[in-house]
């Protein structure tokens, strides 16, 4: 789970990092009132969105006045941001975070990660801040210092330590430089956060300042950091994915017509593997978990159909925990309760095979059932054929 | 004689009387697997299902002489119940439950670091169907009956897909030695390369199967050791070639983050490397026959 700037970096005040002053605006005159009482005489007016490189897209403005703070507000607020992250259809701008400016005389880098080979949680950092990470390591590759976290003992003084002198720092700053990486590396563990980046960290005379933050959240421990759940910001997320969530199913839009309900994370991406090898495109991944009932079968064909694009449903199910029976009855209620106009394609294996496909054959002759993967997927690219055939 | 799991290994369940517990524990009972007991904290000293429940693992090694267990631990305790297993002497743990946060898996991996190499036990998953050797025993959620006994072994991250496999070779009269689920999470008990490693040594195993997925290096790094270490045929599938980048793909380990996470990227590497490739989900059946029949599969 993704937060914005401003979230994260609330959170990392409470571990003792220092960011330069600033305020939360959600239109153009508050956003001019926080400049007034952030004082100063010049701020930037940055877009809350969940995505990095906002800069670029215009995302973040600097002003030298309180009604150019409105103006650049004003510009931002209701519209969609697209960075290089974000996709064509970009992200809404509803909250903007307005900042003092602070003299910058070094940009740093400092990320933490889970890393999936060592097992551990790592720490980059690098003295060419302000660049992607990607950037830094094709470009600037000995600028970067790496620390490896045992998670028996935690990270040690001394290995932070090692990153503020690897960076080149002085030593007036080295001490602050080394209490701020502690602080983030606290934070991720305490916060149970899958990253977090400040990018970058500048040295401001004898300060160390987050200019950035970004931060986010393995979903898996959400249940026991119910602050960091009140974070979610619904409005940057694909509405699709929003509603299929919120109904136990695991959902992500892709950009083709056929629509896929499978069980199983492995089997679904092997069925969109399918389809494509016959000659269509997934419209989405989607995997109905385990033990799913006729009614969650049935609202996993409503989440499906809220995508305009879908022409066909393909339907695999290969049943250990879950039933094929069950699976049955939730085609048959989404056919009467949702209203299937498209051609679908169920196929049915593994537990209670026999009486599912009884069901269907009785109470849902309309469908057209496959006996294997190979079938199904073949099945499916044709429909869409003879779909496009009727329409053209 | 198979790997992990056979008729004669003394199997415990932590969970044992919760509903999914008690359901898949009834099912690997009926499917021949010696299940000696299980483990629910406050209920030690009751039956459940014919046989014993104790409060505590060690409790239940002691009595039992248990050798292996499988973990229905809901996910907020299921990190604690597989360490509790590693402290008690268990050989073998398997664990089924999905949704166990990532650091508290860093922390059970670096615990069980702490026993020697010969006292350590194995862990399978979390996230996965369980292990399977076809015809002598069961621990895990997958339907038994799809699997033919056989010399064929199998490793995947996929519950699912691996029924889909296991199901395809039993159409074709190809049987499975042992099926082991290693689990869809990012960081997972044993890897694709620890569990080649025991296929290759196991007498009963002729030729390997590997369901990899998008996301992580383990399928390329397992593929390296092979190519340098196995004698038996490996034949590889890659889920997710239709996968965006930077999307989780239902398993919280499925999302291309990195240079060669993606499928593509990966079937690349394993046929460069000269392993078998599996072109598509629906060719599990005849890779796996053209493979023993000993011709050569086109790359």
């Amino acid at each position: 789970m993704d937060i914005h700037e401003y979230q994260a970096k609330e959170l990392l005040a409470t571990r003792g990092l220092r960011m330069p002053r600033g305020g939360l605006a959600y239109s153009p005159e508050q956003a001019a009132y926080r400049a007034t009482e952030i004082g100063g005489d010049r701020w930037v007016v940055k877009a809350q969105v969940h995505s990095g490189a906002r800069g670029k897209a215009g995302g973040i403005i600097l002003c030298d006045s309180d009604t150019e703070v409105a103006e650049a507000a004003e510009k931002l607020l209701g519209q969609r941001l697209v960075t290089a992250q974000t996709g064509p259809q970009g992200k809404l701008i509803n909250r903007l975070y307005i900042e003092e400016t602070v003299r910058i005389d070094k940009e740093l880098y400092l990320g933490f990660v889970l890393d999936r080979k060592e097992e551990r949680i790592i720490v980059i950092a690098s003295s060419a801040g302000g660049m992607e990470i990607e950037q830094i390591a094709a470009d600037a590759p000995d600028s970067m210092v790496r620390a490896s976290v045992d998670p028996g003992v935690g990270m040690r003084e001394f290995q932070a330590r090692e990153i503020a002198f690897g960076l080149g720092l002085d030593g007036a700053v080295i001490g602050k430089t080394v209490d701020t990486i502690l602080a983030c590396y606290r934070a991720f563990r305490d916060f149970d956060a899958s990253m977090l980046e400040i990018n970058p960290l500048v040295v401001s005379g004898n300060e160390v300042i987050a200019l950035d933050a970004k931060m986010s959240f393995d979903e898996n421990a959400l249940f026991r950091r119910p602050e960091i759940s009140e974070l979610r910001d619904k409005s940057q997320e694909d509405p699709r994915e929003t509603f299929a969530s919120d109904r136990g199913l695991s959902y992500v839009s892709l950009d083709g017509d056929i629509g896929c309900i499978i069980n199983g994370a492995g089997l679904a991406m092997a069925t969109m593997d399918m389809i494509k090898i016959a000659g269509g495109e997934p419209a989405n991944f989607l995997d109905i978990g385990g033990g799913a009932s006729p009614d969650r079968v049935a609202k996993s064909f409503r989440a499906v159909l809220a995508d305009k694009k879908v022409k066909v449903i393909l339907v695999n199910i290969f049943a250990g925990i879950n039933r094929c029976d069950w699976v049955a009855e939730g085609v048959v209620k989404a056919l009467s309760e949702v209203g299937v106009e498209c051609p679908l394609i169920v196929r049915l294996s593994g537990t209670k095979v026999e009486e599912g496909k009884r069901i269907l054959a009785e109470k849902a002759p309309t469908v057209t059932v496959a006996d294997t993967l190979k079938e199904a997927a073949e099945a499916a690219v044709a429909a869409l054929q003879s779909v496009e055939r009727n329409a053209a | 004689m198979a790997i992990l799991l056979t008729k004669d290994t003394r199997v415990l369940v932590q969970g044992f009387t919760g509903r999914i517990g008690s359901f898949h524990a009834q099912e690997m009972m009926d499917y021949g697997t010696r299940v000696v007991g299980g483990v629910t904290p406050g209920k030690g000293g009751s039956n459940h299902l014919g046989v014993p429940v104790f409060n505590t693992v060690k409790g239940a090694v002691a009595e039992t002489g248990a050798e292996a267990s499988i973990v229905f631990v809901p996910p907020p305790f299921a990190a604690d119940a597989i360490m509790e297993a590693a402290d008690a002497g268990i050989r073998y743990c398997t664990c089924v439950t999905d949704g166990i946060p990532a650091q508290d898996m860093m922390r059970v991996k670096r615990y069980m670091r702490r026993y020697k190499s010969e006292m350590r036990m194995r862990l399978t998953g979390p996230n996965c169907a369980g292990t399977i050797t076809p015809g002598q025993a069961m621990m895990g959620i997958m339907p038994g009956s799809i699997y033919m006994p056989g010399r064929v072994g199998i490793v995947g991250r996929s519950g699912t897909l691996g029924y889909e496999a296991a199901s395809q070779m039993k159409a074709r009269g190809i049987g499975v030695s042992t099926s082991v689920g290693i689990g869809g999470d990012p960081i997972n008990g044993s890897s694709f390369r620890d569990i080649l490693e025991l296929f290759e040594a196991d007498p009963d195993t002729d030729a390997v199967v590997m369901i990899g997925e998008i996301g992580g290096p383990q399928e390329a790094e397992a593929a390296h050791w092979a190519a340098e270490h196995m004698t038996k045929p490996l034949m590889a599938y890659v889920a997710g070639l239709s996968a965006p980048k930077g999307k989780v793909m239902g398993h919280a380990g499925a999302i291309v983050s990195a240079f060669g996470e993606s499928a593509q990227e990966k079937v690349d590497i394993i046929r460069e490397l000269g392993h078998a490739i599996v072109p598509h989900p629906a060719a599990f059946g005849e890779t796996a026959e053209a493979i023993l029949s000993g011709n050569k599969v086109a790359a």
